[in-house]
């Protein structure tokens, strides 16, 4: 199917999500107020420990926002977009993904469009507004490479964390149960991604470099955004997350290759 | 002899399905709270002498917070109770001979507590068994202990009261999920989940202190490490009684209005 096709497939997927879900308009209003606010508690929670600081390892509270705001963006659209890889192991359950296999397009589209979910994207105005504020806090001389960089850090960390979801579905192929095995890395991710992930030892600065990139989308290109390096190839990193989301891919290919029906 | 073996073999598997379940749990939880103390290091390094609670206070307040989770986590449990009252089993519940407010009262405590009791070992021995800086510390004194558990069931208490008070607020709307993520959310912040109380500012703080969610896993976690003193308990003990039957009399006094009101929407 050409790509032109697959698109507009997948916008009419993610209409009629969007359309089912303003059916019950209250409720989405709340869904949307009450994630929203949840992630303005974590914003606050960072605005108080600030008050008794300056610095964090060097980092400013506008640095940390700066950060806070590029996970929690990331992870919310990861959210949306990625939702149906969450929720695949009730996909297989169901037998829902023999049908998918059955139709003429790729399951991966109609995993990713049939599970559009509008209402997880409250803490997406959170971290606009914390974005803004880290913006105007931290002393980054803006111009069109650092611009770039902060737009790459959003993007590629979108990309980790959808690469993620679908390494946790394909698990689903063998498993069937949802293990949620990946939840401590992606929730995890999100949570205490807010600080630069220096700040937690080398031990998981390590760890996050080689066994899951996190350091490519947000510690290293942050050293060249703050200013602290000026090696500009750095802004760059966050581009190697295709090399993740390839093997993500090859890992979910082998799955559906593997893959036995569960019979209901 | 062979299908014997199967059924069998599906039961073990299914079995291993939930042992897994509860590995990759207890793995979330470790890295959890190694994250958090590491966060908090940093945070102690940065603040020097200004940090408003000693840090081994920090590491043993952030174990014990993993170790209890289920008893305070206002996201998991009760499901069952809310189905109940989404999808019409409530007038099930009701034919029957007992105080509807007593039973759910009692079968949310039983969840949160056999859960609790079941996640609360693995993480503890790990966190007594963590190197250095990251090892949890026994509490300061028998006294301490003693207080922890009085302090500990009470805050259960007030936490389950609450809780039932926001389910029974749920017979208002027919949507509930929106209502309940707004105030249990926020409820999490407020009873010291993100981040401990003492860090709030004073200001702050002092207004917290008169809404009913600093008196759940709150206390206990600060007096098992004595950054709450002993000798400070009473007027906080008074205030979580205080606030358990507040909350307890509000829920029963929902609930016999809406005894009264109700319509079955489905089942």
């Amino acid at each position: 199917m050409s790509l032109r096709k697959s698109i507009s497939l997948y916008i009419r997927y993610a209409a009629i999500c969007v359309r089912s879900i303003m059916e019950y308009k209250l409720s989405f209003g709340l869904m949307i107020f009450g994630r929203c606010m949840i992630a303005f508690t974590e914003f606050l929670a960072i605005r108080f420990l600030f008050d008794g600081l300056t610095e964090i390892k060097g980092y400013t509270y506008g640095d940390v926002l700066l950060c806070f705001s590029v996970m929690h963006m990331a992870f919310t659209l990861a959210e949306l977009f990625g939702n149906g890889f969450k929720v695949f192991s009730g996909i297989v359950k169901s037998g829902e993904f023999d049908r998918m296999l059955l139709r003429p397009c790729s399951p991966i589209l109609q995993i990713m469009g049939t599970r559009f979910e509008i209402g997880r994207t409250g803490p997406l105005i959170t971290s606009t507004i914390t974005l803004c504020i880290g913006i105007a806090e931290s002393k980054v001389s803006w111009n069109l490479l650092t611009a770039l960089t902060l737009a790459l850090m959003i993007v590629g960390a979108t990309f980790l964390f959808i690469g993620l979801y679908m390494l946790g579905a394909s698990f689903c192929f063998f498993t069937i149960e949802d293990t949620s095995i990946l939840n401590a890395l992606t929730y995890g991710a999100k949570e205490h991604g807010k600080y630069p992930i220096d700040v937690y030892g080398r031990g998981v600065l390590r760890f996050c470099t080689f066994v899951i990139p996190y350091t490519l989308v947000q510690y290293y290109p942050l050293q060249f955004l703050l200013g602290r390096s000026t090696n500009r190839v750095l802004g760059l990193y966050p581009v190697g997350v295709v090399v993740f989301l390839a093997i993500c891919y090859g890992v979910w290919c082998a799955g559906v290759r593997n893959y036995k029906s569960c019979g209901s | 002899m062979r299908k014997y073996y199967m059924f069998f073999k599906v039961r073990f598997a299914s079995g291993l399905q939930y042992r897994m379940a509860s590995i990759t749990a207890l793995t979330t939880q470790l890295i959890w709270g190694i994250m958090e103390c590491f966060a908090f290091k940093a945070i102690a390094e940065a603040m020097g002498t200004g940090l408003p609670m000693e840090y081994s206070s920090i590491v043993t307040y952030i174990w014990l917070k993993e170790a209890f989770l289920a008893l305070f986590s206002t996201w998991t449990g009760d499901k069952d109770i809310f189905s109940l009252i989404q999808n019409g089993g409530v007038s099930y519940e009701l034919c029957r001979p007992v105080s509807v407010y007593s039973m759910w009262f009692a079968r949310i405590v039983g969840g949160r507590g056999s859960e609790a009791l079941l996640r609360c070992i693995p993480v503890l021995i790990c966190a007594f068994l963590l190197p250095g800086t990251l090892r949890m510390s026994l509490p300061v004194s028998i006294e301490a202990f003693v207080l922890f558990l009085v302090t500990l069931v009470l805050a259960v208490g007030v936490a389950v009261a609450l809780c039932m008070f926001v389910n029974m607020l749920c017979f208002f709307t027919i949507s509930p999920q929106g209502w309940r993520m707004v105030l249990l959310g926020s409820a999490d912040f407020f009873m010291g989940n993100v981040i401990p109380l003492p860090f709030f500012p004073e200001r702050f703080r002092k207004v917290v202190e008169w809404l009913p969610f600093p008196y759940m896993q709150n206390v206990p976690f600060r007096v098992y490490s004595g950054d709450l003193p002993v000798a400070d308990l009473g007027p906080v003990m008074a205030k979580q009684v205080l606030w358990l039957v507040i909350l307890v009399a509000a829920g029963l006094c929902t609930w016999k209005f809406v005894e009264k009101k109700i319509v079955v929407q489905g089942g």
